[in-house]
């Protein structure tokens, strides 16, 4: 313990330049990650406020809390806040900044500087959007369909559109400093099968990014274009084609839903080692699962469009690769029950959390698969089915894996414990909310409730209370952790260097490191990953 | 330590070798976004050429081949300019690095301008689309068309070339205080493929909007 | 709030039994493996509790006969349901040769439709039950979509085109239409319903209505108002093709391609006159009538040159090389260099 507290006033990345300019210029990718950290958490409640106000609606059939016109901007600005400001930026910017040098037994990433304005764009792109909820929000729908977006929304679309715009840019700069950075910086001694699956997985996370946030930013330009000189682009009287945009806009997202879960499965790739004291199992079809589900991704937008008016035949080959892709992700469900086998384990917070996103992700996964299935599709397309299947993907998916790692790697990065008692009855809070929010709409969606309805048919009204009730637990789930963890920055019990015995590199440095994390280049010696055997008596097991 | 070679090596890495292999890596995957980027307009402009193939072929025909040949020609010069700066840069020959520098910088702001004119043309012959378009042929939305794809395509090309400009002038700057040696020239070797990279670009530019018209 | 409660939704169409059958057999298999994962994540967690601070677990790190076998097997079910989830998809968007055709313009926020007898309806459709219905649809602003959850079909109705949906009703009833495709403020008021009647009531309710006359008789009024009788006359002196039995026919084009003179191709005439010229005949000599019919009147003059010509599905003229005399003789429709047996190309969509 006196050790402990010894260590937490030594020289670290926290202490070591004081005032806020030493932070708002720093370029040490630590302190750059909690910066990522405020903004993100910002959004998060932002959007989740939207949220809230739209389950609120919800209660009754007929409109009684918001005007129409109100709950078209609320779903819109909802999807657009999370998707771009939180779930894509969310674990890469914030748990990836701080630990993939860590990882790699590098001194910092490949470009530092670059990391620092990367997050300066992101948030001059928050700040436009954000400009444009302030000035009355926009109602197209995250989506941004054409010809609504382009010739018939009143509301300030190019604003929303150049936010985007500019805060793609800060993903594209994030990715390629990750990738130069892994390829090129590792330690001596660190082959690519060495490597944690996290740094697998963020890889491939990356690589997706950097090629496919431009065709977005090229298909929000043409929208602006459109939608200022009337030129059109998507305009069917001016020879244009509306389901062009919907071709553009899904190549981009839905390699994008896979940068959203990607991410999370990264974090649950070492979460459930540690909490097994195993390595991974079937490592090396983890590591290709998530460079296949990379590849694959890039080859089914049309599944978003069975019914937009595409040709069967196209409709069919979209089908197919969709159900190839889910392989890959069933890989690493399989794998990671697997580890846990005849493992070692503790049910300590980060590991309930992954155990939600395991049970969650296979969930959310199955329905993807029905809404891969062509003839199932033509009904459940823009139902609440396809919701509840994105938000158990999404928020039983990510945001669990997103607060599990965060609850890992808090003893690195804060130096302090963080309540374990508290923290494991918030996870069954937002478990049990989080149920009972998305799986009614599941019901709703093959009933026939379409997405995007601000009142509804009066039947449908008992499954909408469920869900608001869901969702007013799982806002009180997340609002814990957000308290306990200031609480525990500042009083938490200080933290020893690896609290939880886990293998990695970043367990190797004191909590919380110093600047440069480490001070003599490490040299990787173990002959595998999550090397156990090999580390035995260094971690005191038996 | 010299500046040069601080700069060589910086804090988090190990060797000036290793500094460079992660460059190269960070250029070439740069590189490998912005193919995306034109990639996406070139792929709605092919959906757009063939489904509407006649004015396409209208409104190549209108396209100013003279000055849209020079302009590659200068291109492709301002590229050979920089490969031997590039080349001088390697045998640490600070005159003749600037001099070319400049001589690209001179070249690109050349193919700016006759860029312009280009517009300006396009703009008074009614052919810009939008509030100036203006065309009574049973294919004017689709011969518009054509032309918002073009000025969407060159106009964010034209804005490559300008950061591109920038981005030498700072190379220049960086010659002439001296930071650029024979040990440490990497800005100029990853800049220059920055540059190299806009010039193919316009080369399939040249190839969608004007050679159509020639009807070889 | 309660009483109105349903677990499962009402099944009225000639699809929505085999689509039934596939969610549920999916449903459960679904339902099976996430049950199998769940207990064994909640297994493990009991069965391998850490016993002590410093406990190791075993090192077991891969059985490859394992990663195949739950590689190749899902992808074995995979690969069983997208054969039977595309099967039933090219059931549900290949409409049966006897459907009654009736045709539908979406607009923000209502749907309009009209039969063929000339009864027009909004936001609400009377078919008769167990005869296939077919709806051609577009939309004169955004992108909509016809969604019928009872028949499990649905649509995306979009500007500038036309889509098609069909269904066979099985039961009477009143059954939700939605649009299911988000269109502006009031999305969630683009509703409606639709009423599957007997077809004893549904010949009632047919002869209720239509003061107008039916959709080819208002065609034929277009058809004449706005001018196209004055050029396309039926005979072969007009400067504009006979429009008789040219409907469903093959078509020459001046570029040498030939396409189906289907619904689309008639829309995109008045729409863009050059982009499609038949062979023998010139461009800039059609007007363009873009602003000047609306959707509505163009579903009526489409179906008047249904009435005007064979009907799909009728047999194709000989390969004997003589001009085939259903065609007349006229230029263009299977003139010069047209093979007289070009079969009907599939009914774009």
């Amino acid at each position: 313990m006196a050790q402990a507290v010894a260590e937490a006033i030594q020289k670290n990345y926290l202490n070591e330049k004081q005032g806020l300019l030493s932070w708002l210029l720093t370029t040490d990718h630590k302190r750059i990650a909690i910066l990522y950290t405020f903004s993100i958490t910002g959004f998060f409640f932002l959007g989740g406020f939207f949220a809230l106000m739209m389950r609120l609606e919800l209660l009754s059939p007929t409109n009684w809390l918001v005007s129409s016109e109100t709950y078209n901007k609320l779903f819109t600005m909802h999807g657009t806040i999370m998707v771009w400001f939180f779930l894509i930026p969310s674990i890469p910017n914030t748990l990836g900044n701080f630990l993939i040098p860590m990882m790699v037994g590098a001194k910092d990433l490949a470009f530092p500087k670059l990391n620092l304005a990367s997050w300066y764009v992101f948030m001059l792109g928050g700040g436009v959007t954000v400009y444009a909820l302030v000035r009355g929000g926009v109602d197209t729908g995250w989506t941004f369909y054409t010809p609504f977006s382009t010739s018939y929304s009143t509301t300030y679309v190019v604003a929303a559109a150049v936010g985007i715009f500019i805060a793609g840019f800060s993903t594209i700069m994030t990715s390629l400093n990750f990738i130069a950075t892994i390829h090129r910086m590792r330690a001596p001694g660190l082959t690519w099968f060495r490597l944690p699956i996290f740094i697998w997985s963020m890889y491939a996370n990356s690589v997706i990014l950097v090629l496919n946030t431009p065709v977005l930013a090229i298909t929000l330009v043409m929208v602006g274009v459109e939608r200022i000189a009337k030129v059109g682009i998507f305009d069917p009287a001016l020879g244009g084609d509306p389901v062009l945009f919907q071709h553009l806009f899904w190549f981009y997202s839905h390699p994008a839903v896979y940068t959203m879960v990607l991410p999370g499965m990264a974090v649950i790739s070492e979460i459930v080692p540690a909490f097994s004291r195993k390595p991974m199992f079937g490592y090396k079809a983890v590591a290709f699962s998530s460079v296949a589900i990379a590849a694959l991704s890039f080859l089914v937008w049309g599944h978003h469009m069975f019914v937009a008016g595409e040709s069967v035949y196209v409709a069919m080959a979209f089908s197919f690769f969709s159900f190839c892709v889910a392989v890959p992700s069933a890989i690493k469900v399989f794998n990671w029950t697997a580890t846990m086998y005849q493992g070692s384990v503790s049910w300590d917070t980060p590991m309930l959390y992954a155990i939600g996103f395991i049970g969650l992700f296979t969930i959310g996964g199955m329905t993807g698969l029905m809404l891969a299935v062509l003839g199932l599709d033509v009904h459940l397309h823009d139902t609440y089915f396809v919701i509840a299947h994105f938000h158990y993907i999404m928020v039983g998916g990510t945001v669990m894996a997103f607060l599990g790692g965060v609850h890992y790697w808090w003893p690195k990065i804060s130096g302090k414990m963080y309540p374990e008692g508290l923290a494991r009855i918030s996870a069954a809070i937002v478990f049990i909310g989080f149920n009972l929010t998305f799986f009614p709409q599941y019901v709703l969606g093959y009933l026939g409730m379409p997405r995007r309805y601000a009142a509804y048919p009066e039947e449908f009204q008992m499954l909408h209370v469920l869900s608001t009730a869901g969702a007013t637990i799982l806002g009180v789930g997340y609002v814990l952790p957000l308290c306990y963890l200031i609480w525990a920055w500042y009083y938490g019990r200080g933290a020893t260097p690896n609290p939880w015995r886990a293998t990695g590199l970043e367990w190797k440095t004191p909590s919380p490191p110093p600047a440069h994390n480490f001070e003599v280049t490490p040299v990787v010696t173990a002959p595998r990953p999550y090397d156990y055997e090999a580390m035995k008596e260094e971690l005191q097991l038996v | 330590m010299s500046k040069s070679a601080t700069l060589a090596c910086r804090e988090q890495f190990r060797t000036p070798a290793q500094q460079r292999e992660t460059a190269s890596v960070g250029m070439w995957i740069f590189l490998a976004n912005e193919v995306m980027m034109f990639g996406a307009l070139f792929t709605a402009y092919t959906v757009y050429r063939a489904s509407h193939p006649q004015a396409f072929d209208i409104g190549s025909a209108d396209m100013n081949i003279m000055l849209g040949s020079i302009n590659t020609a200068l291109l492709l010069t301002s590229s050979l300019m920089l490969s031997f700066a590039e080349h001088s840069a390697q045998a640490g020959n600070r005159r003749l690095i600037a001099l070319f520098l400049i001589l690209t910088m001179i070249i690109g702001a050349v193919f700016l301008g006759l860029k312009f004119t280009e517009y300006y043309q396009h703009f008074q012959e009614h052919k810009a689309p939008g509030v100036w378009f203006n065309d009574s042929s049973p294919y004017a939305n689709s011969i518009q068309m054509f032309f918002v794809f073009y000025f969407i395509m060159t106009g964010l090309h034209a804005v490559h070339m300008i950061i591109g400009i920038g981005i030498l002038a700072g190379l220049l700057f960086r010659t002439i205080i001296g930071t650029m040696t024979a040990e440490y020239h990497t800005p100029i070797l990853f800049g220059g493929l920055y540059w190299h990279f806009v010039d193919i670009v316009w080369i399939f530019l040249y190839a969608i909007f004007y050679l159509p018209g020639l009807h070889l | 709030m309660i009483t109105n409660f349903r677990l499962w939704p009402v099944s009225a169409s000639s699809v929505a039994g085999q689509f039934n059958l596939l969610f549920v057999v999916l449903l459960i298999l679904c339902t099976l493996v996430s049950v199998a994962i769940a207990i064994f994540l909640i297994y493990s967690v009991i069965r391998y509790h850490r016993k002590s601070e410093n406990e190791l677990g075993s090192q077991k790190r891969y059985n490859i006969p394992i990663e195949v076998a739950w590689t190749v097997i899902p992808f074995i079910l995979f690969m069983a349901f997208y054969v039977w989830g595309a099967n039933l998809y090219f059931h549900i968007e290949r409409p049966p040769d006897n459907a009654i055709s009736m045709y539908v313009v979406g607009k923000q926020w209502m749907w309009k439709i009209q039969h063929p007898e000339g009864q027009r309806e909004i936001n609400e459709l009377h078919i008769p039950v167990g005869r296939p219905v077919k709806l051609t649809m577009t939309s004169e602003d955004v992108i909509h979509s016809f969604f019928v959850p009872a028949f499990r079909t649905k649509q995306d109705v979009l500007p500038g085109r036309y889509t098609m949906t069909w269904f066979e009703a099985t039961k009477p009833g009143k059954y939700h239409l939605f649009c299911a495709q988000y269109c502006g403020t009031k999305h969630s008021g683009m509703i409606g319903w639709i009423y599957a009647m007997n077809p004893v009531d549904y010949q009632n309710w047919l002869t209720q209505g239509a003061p107008e006359g039916s959709l080819a008789s208002n065609g034929e009024k277009y058809f004449h108002q706005f001018g196209c009788a004055n050029c396309h006359h039926f005979n072969n002196q007009g400067r504009c093709p006979d429009l008789r039995n040219l409907y469903m026919r093959p078509v020459l084009l001046t570029t040498g391609q030939t396409v189906t003179a289907d619904d689309s191709y008639i829309r995109r005439k008045l729409h863009d006159p050059d982009a499609q010229v038949p062979w023998g005949f010139s461009a800039g000599v059609m007007p363009n009538f873009t602003g000047i019919v609306s959707e509505e009147q163009i579903l009526a003059l489409i179906s008047y040159i249904k009435a005007l010509g064979p009907q799909p599905g009728t047999q194709e003229p000989s390969s004997s090389g003589a001009a085939p005399t259903q065609y007349g003789t006229q230029k263009g429709i299977g003139g010069p260099g047209a093979t007289s047996n070009a079969g009907s190309q599939v009914e774009k969509r």
